[in-house]
């Protein structure tokens, strides 16, 4: 089963589109996604206000982080030669929502600024590269979701600590909700927080494609057809790792999209690593879209956090893929 | 025409120099074999061969030019190296792994011109794999997959091809076929060398051997020359008997020496 390209991207984005609507409509308010995306383009009244203030940057944050996740997760996946591959395999989210935590409670900035992007940068940064580190470059799987399960249990420590020490009970039920991953309530202020992050790190990632394909057949025949392999991996650790980072600090910790997404898309692009990238993106923005759909229709009191539901949906998703590639990954090195 | 020269090459390992003051002068139309026990240093001097190991002493030239310093997609236009270990990651189908060969020209294997196209069609016949083509790379035994490595490094149509054991995991049919490929290749004008084990059928194919142990060229010459009772008995640590047979040398390792 092989798309042509051109018609699966085009196939995704009219999907996006559907689900943009979708997103633009729901809500306590009811409006109907004709009359949102009226409301979006010209002045309706109170319904302009509704859909451009509240549900657009909630819809374009879903889009950014899903795509960025399921780019990031397709990179990743390439970059080690393993399906299992995903920032939240290497404890990123935890070790984002860490630096981003510490700066809210240590470092007295707003939730608003600039600094929390760039701590939770710095925080997936760190986890992946310790992660690398103490498993080393032909690390087996196990040796790999071990690190990452270490690595993102200290993040989740050292963030509870950060939230038992806080002396503001207030405080720590928003930070509680905020780790829990939501779109509720963001503003304009938040996409405009995230986006340069996410559209840089997004170049990194798709500059590396040429080289995912290469790699394919191993390191050091990658080295031999002329692959800066050294400069691929800091694309794609440093992609992934801006990717996380002002996603978690906009979005809290949402995880497994960049894990199902490329997985999705590989029997549709001939499992070739590079032509995954920009479908695996897109349909990271559709799941998460179509996630952040579905929280606001479970009926509840409260809404339903995004990053409960992801982790409700991916796990099993993450158990099966375990379980069917069970023989292939004993012995697989990374 | 294009000659490959390594003049008193040495390699760290870590801290192990794996590799001490090797003069090597490698032309082109000759199909060299290198031979030499477990750790002798073969996979470690073609690596450097292909500037993929810095040298840490003395150099590796082509053409003169520094291999160090040539840019990497010049140096892989110039050289195809087939590694031993024959991996493919993802369920590639057999024909887009062979256009990765295409890589260093800067064709793009879902985008091939009309000689890329060309050269991995050649590549695939020649390695033995047409009705291969849509296979996945992952589901081909493991000789099947060797062969699909090399028509990789085929279709690069390099004037030096360096491989690494390129006939361990194939059958003596399959053996032939891939040792008259890469003689071929030498015949054509192109630098070929190749790490074996087999000493019957690299005396065979050889137009020189080169004989590695601990680290040292010990021999570089025609394979009768190479090849003596003596030196295997040096080198490899065997009791052995070599004959001529109807088709050049036959080596019998006989026993171990003590």
């Amino acid at each position: 089963m092989s798309f042509s390209r051109p018609s699966l991207i085009l196939g995704l984005a009219i999907l996006i589109a559907i689900l943009a609507a979708a997103s633009l409509s729901l809500g306590p308010a009811p409006i109907t996604p004709v009359a949102a995306v009226r409301a979006l383009v010209s002045d309706q009244g109170s319904a302009s206000v509704i859909v451009r203030e509240i549900r657009l940057p909630r819809t374009l944050l879903a889009i950014l982080v899903g795509w960025i996740f399921g780019l990031t997760g397709a990179g990743l996946q390439g970059l080690l030669r393993n399906p299992l591959a995903d920032t939240a395999v290497f404890g990123a989210p935890q070790a984002s929502a860490l630096g981003a935590v510490l700066v809210l409670y240590f470092g007295l900035v707003g939730a608003l600024s600039w600094a929390l992007p760039v701590a939770a940068i710095a925080g997936a940064l760190l986890s992946i590269a310790l992660v690398v580190a103490v498993a080393g470059r032909n690390a087996t799987v196990v040796v790999l979701v071990l690190a990452g399960l270490a690595v993102g249990s200290l993040a989740g420590a050292g963030t509870s600590l950060a939230i038992s020490l806080s002396p503001n009970p207030f405080a720590v039920t928003e930070i509680v909700f905020w780790l829990l991953g939501s779109f509720e309530d963001r503003s304009s202020v938040h996409v405009v927080l995230a986006a340069p992050f996410i559209v840089f790190a997004s170049i990194l990632v798709l500059a590396a494609a040429p080289g995912l394909r290469a790699l394919a057949l191993g390191e050091e025949t990658a080295r031999s057809l002329g692959v800066n392999v050294k400069w691929l991996r800091l694309l794609v650790v440093a992609g992934a790792a801006i990717g996380t980072g002002a996603s978690v600090a906009v979005a809290g910790s949402i995880g497994f999209v960049g894990l199902v997404a490329p997985h999705l898309v590989r029997p549709l692009t001939g499992y070739d690593p590079a032509r995954a990238l920009i479908p695996a993106g897109l349909v990271g923005a559709a799941l998460l879209l179509a996630a952040d759909c579905a929280v606001r229709l479970i009926p509840s009191s409260v809404e339903v956090k995004i990053g409960v539901l992801t982790a409700i949906l991916g796990v099993p998703f993450f158990l099966w893929v375990i379980a069917r590639r069970k023989a292939e990954l004993a012995e697989t090195p990374a | 025409m294009t000659r490959l020269v390594a003049r008193s090459l040495s390699v760290d390992l870590g801290r192990r120099r794996a590799l001490s003051a090797v003069d090597l002068s490698l032309e082109p139309g000759r199909f060299t074999v290198i031979i030499g026990p477990n750790g002798a240093g073969k996979t470690t001097l073609l690596r450097a061969l292909a500037g993929l190991l810095p040298a840490s002493a003395g150099s590796v030239t082509l053409n003169g030019a520094p291999i160090g310093r040539m840019r990497a997609t010049d140096r892989a236009r110039a050289i195809a190296y087939l590694a031993q270990s024959g991996t493919v990651a993802w369920p590639l189908p057999v024909r887009s792994v062979v256009a990765l060969g295409r890589l260093p020209h800067g064709e793009k294997p879902d985008t091939l011109p009309a000689a890329g196209r060309e050269a991995v069609a050649e590549a695939i016949v020649r390695a033995d794999l047409e009705g291969f083509e849509d296979r996945p790379a992952t589901e081909l035994s493991g000789g099947e997959r060797a062969r699909v490595l090399l028509a990789r490094a085929l279709a690069t149509k390099a004037p030096v091809l360096l491989a690494d054991e390129p006939v361990a995991a194939l059958d003596p049919r399959h053996e032939l076929i891939v040792l008259d490929v890469l003689k071929e290749q030498a015949r054509a004008g192109a630098t070929v060398v190749a790490i074996m084990h087999n000493l019957t059928l690299a005396a065979r194919f050889a137009d020189e051997i080169v004989l590695l142990h601990e680290g040292r060229l010990k021999a570089h010459a025609a394979p009768a020359e190479v090849l003596t009772e003596d030196r295997l008995s040096e080198s490899f640590g065997i009791s052995a008997h070599v004959s001529n047979g109807p088709d050049g040398l036959v080596v019998v390792a006989d026993r171990p020496l003590p």
